[in-house]
């Protein structure tokens, strides 16, 4: 379906986003019989971790590999389940009453329905260096989706550059896919293996370590790894040349490069929770603002329950049991099962969660970003709409400006096209640096809908009841 | 076969507008209404609107999340949107 015009007036409930946790809530509520709409932006299913799964042309199964190709079941188990899955839906607002504003094809539509989970998954974390904005210069996780969705790879000089366990899975994707990669700069700081330690029995009885183990050797032997690699800086004129970094002896190398790729880790995403006004708490371990949900998902909004990534980084085997248990939630809440059969049949799905949590304590603690990685200084930007710069807002926080929200009316900071997505941690992390505070208290942007760009004319395209119109109507 | 700037591009069916842009060799598909300075798509997930073009003459669109589609017309932005686009 790919009509605003098809979309009925009301649902039991309305799933916002098609990864594995949206994909299996979804499924598992339409199952249980309860009338489930799933709205997503992307054309396709599947989220970012199982992007274009339904349609790559890569057909070689081993570039992608077996955890990507995983992702198949789920997407075809909607199929089926009488989900009405609707693609290339952005949902711009949705109200604490559950009223969902989405638009299609620049059609706008208000829906209503009963319940809504918001399962609109992790972004990654901004990695504020100086020339990030140069042409040249993008996230892992783009040529990743460049490579799910086109089969394209960049050529020439490529560098990877950050840390965490996507940066090492994209790497190897790549190499497979033929491509050639010139180094990779690992910014991991060495000191993180202090606090990881600890968590390194659990890890080892994971299924990370191996599928960890053989991504490390099968980058290595082919690209140059250079590690405790520190002030990364992306130099160009119009485009990105070289990168330059640090070693530990201190002395800055330079290299020549036309794509760089960064990466430090993921973090939910959060802007539809924060503009409905769940609540939201900072977690010093992931080092982001995480939606406050109970063990089923449901937020501190009654009505709306918060899945997946978008809840709290998980991986994607987690997003799907963490998907399942609020699917199973919504069909008890709205009265197609009972709770001691909800508690039954989520027993599996517990147990399946807390095998895929196994292990991941040790790898936020040992792919935490380093302090300088993640607030910058100076003239870096901070905020790539706005161009505002790190001294900006350091200069703001001195005279007085206390929080993110403060600093747009000074500073138009998160205010531009984005709206804050991808400024939203490195202003609140500055502040709270500035102020010597957390950035729990220093808090976050208060975000508002329309949460996407929306054109005036969708807006007055709505329907309007015939009370509606004579209200404003001369005449 | 879609037209960026007038030129035509050949593109696959699977292809975002962004991953149009990018494999015909553009290196940057918009300059920011701030400084004047080149951008290019960065997160290809809708997250950051770096790579905003004029699409069939709507301003404004983010090239990542839109589907390439025969026939279809893509401007580069360059500075602030002209009124009325």
């Amino acid at each position: 379906m790919s009509t605003a015009v098809a979309l009925r007036e009301s649902y039991d409930l309305a799933v916002i986003g098609a990864g594995p946790a949206g994909l299996a809530a979804a499924a598992k509520a339409a199952r249980l019989g309860v009338d489930t709409v799933l709205l997503d932006e992307q054309s396709s299913p599947g989220g970012q971790i199982y992007r274009a799964i339904t349609e790559t042309p890569l057909r070689d199964r081993s570039i992608l590999g077996a955890d990507y190709w995983r992702g198949a079941d789920l997407t075809a188990s909607i199929g089926d389940s009488g989900v009405q899955y609707v693609a290339n839906a952005s949902v711009w607002s949705v109200s604490r009453e559950c009223e969902i504003g989405v638009s299609i094809g620049n059609v706008a539509r208000i829906i209503r329905a009963r319940r809504a989970i918001l399962a609109t998954g992790a972004m990654e974390r901004p990695f504020p260096i100086p020339g990030w904005t140069l042409p040249g210069v993008m996230t892992a996780g783009a040529a990743q989706i460049l490579l799910k969705s086109s089969g394209l790879v960049a050529r020439n000089r490529v560098v990877l550059a950050g840390t965490g366990p996507l940066l090492w899975l994209i790497a190897a994707q790549y190499l497979r896919a033929g491509a050639e990669i010139a180094a990779l700069l690992d910014t991991t700081p060495r000191e993180n293996w202090r606090e990881a330690l600890p968590h390194l029995p659990a890890f080892l009885a994971s299924s990370y370590f191996r599928k960890g183990l053989g991504l490390l050797r099968e980058v290595r032997v082919r690209v140059p790894v250079i590690r405790d690699v520190q002030s990364l800086r992306a130099i160009g004129d119009d485009r990105v040349r070289e990168v330059a970094y640090r070693t530990r002896d201190g002395a800055e190398r330079r290299m020549p490069v036309d794509h760089l790729f960064l990466h430090q880790g993921v973090a939910p995403n959060i802007n539809l929770a924060n503009s409905i006004g769940c609540g939201h708490s900072w977690s010093e371990t992931q080092l982001c603002f995480v939606p406050v949900v109970d063990e089923w998902g449901e937020s501190t909004v009654e009505g709306i329950a918060i899945s997946g990534d978008g809840a709290g980084i998980g991986g994607a085997e987690a997003a799907a049991q963490r998907g399942f248990l609020a699917g199973l939630d919504a069909a008890c809440r709205l009265g197609r099962i009972d709770r001691t059969r909800r508690d039954r049949e989520a027993t599996a799905n517990r147990q399946a969660l807390r095998r895929a949590e196994r292990g991941r304590a040790f790898l936020d603690l040992l792919y935490r970003p380093r302090i300088s990685d993640r607030i910058p200084e100076g003239a870096t930007l901070a905020c790539r709409c706005e161009e505002v710069t790190a001294q900006q807002i350091s200069d703001t926080v001195a005279l007085g400006c206390t929080g993110p929200n403060q600093m747009k009316s000074f500073l138009r900071c998160g205010m531009g096209p984005c709206q804050g997505r991808l400024c939203g941690l490195t202003v609140t992390e500055l502040i709270a640096r500035a102020r010597g505070v957390s950035p729990g208290e220093v808090g976050y942007y208060r975000l508002r809908p329309p949460i996407k760009p929306i054109t005036l004319e969708e807006l007055a395209g709505l329907p309007k009841t015939d009370a509606a119109v004579k209200a404003v109507v001369r005449g | 076969m879609l037209s960026i700037d007038g030129e035509p591009v050949t593109a696959s069916q699977t292809d975002s507008v962004a991953a149009a842009l990018l494999a015909s060799g553009r290196v940057s598909c918009r300059t920011t209404a701030v400084s004047g300075a080149a951008r290019a798509p960065y997160c290809m997930m809708g997250v950051c609107f770096d790579c905003l073009v004029t699409i069939d003459g709507e301003g404004n669109r983010q090239a990542c999340l839109v589907r390439v589609r025969e026939g279809m017309r893509v401007e580069t932005q360059q500075g602030k949107r002209e009124a009325g686009r």
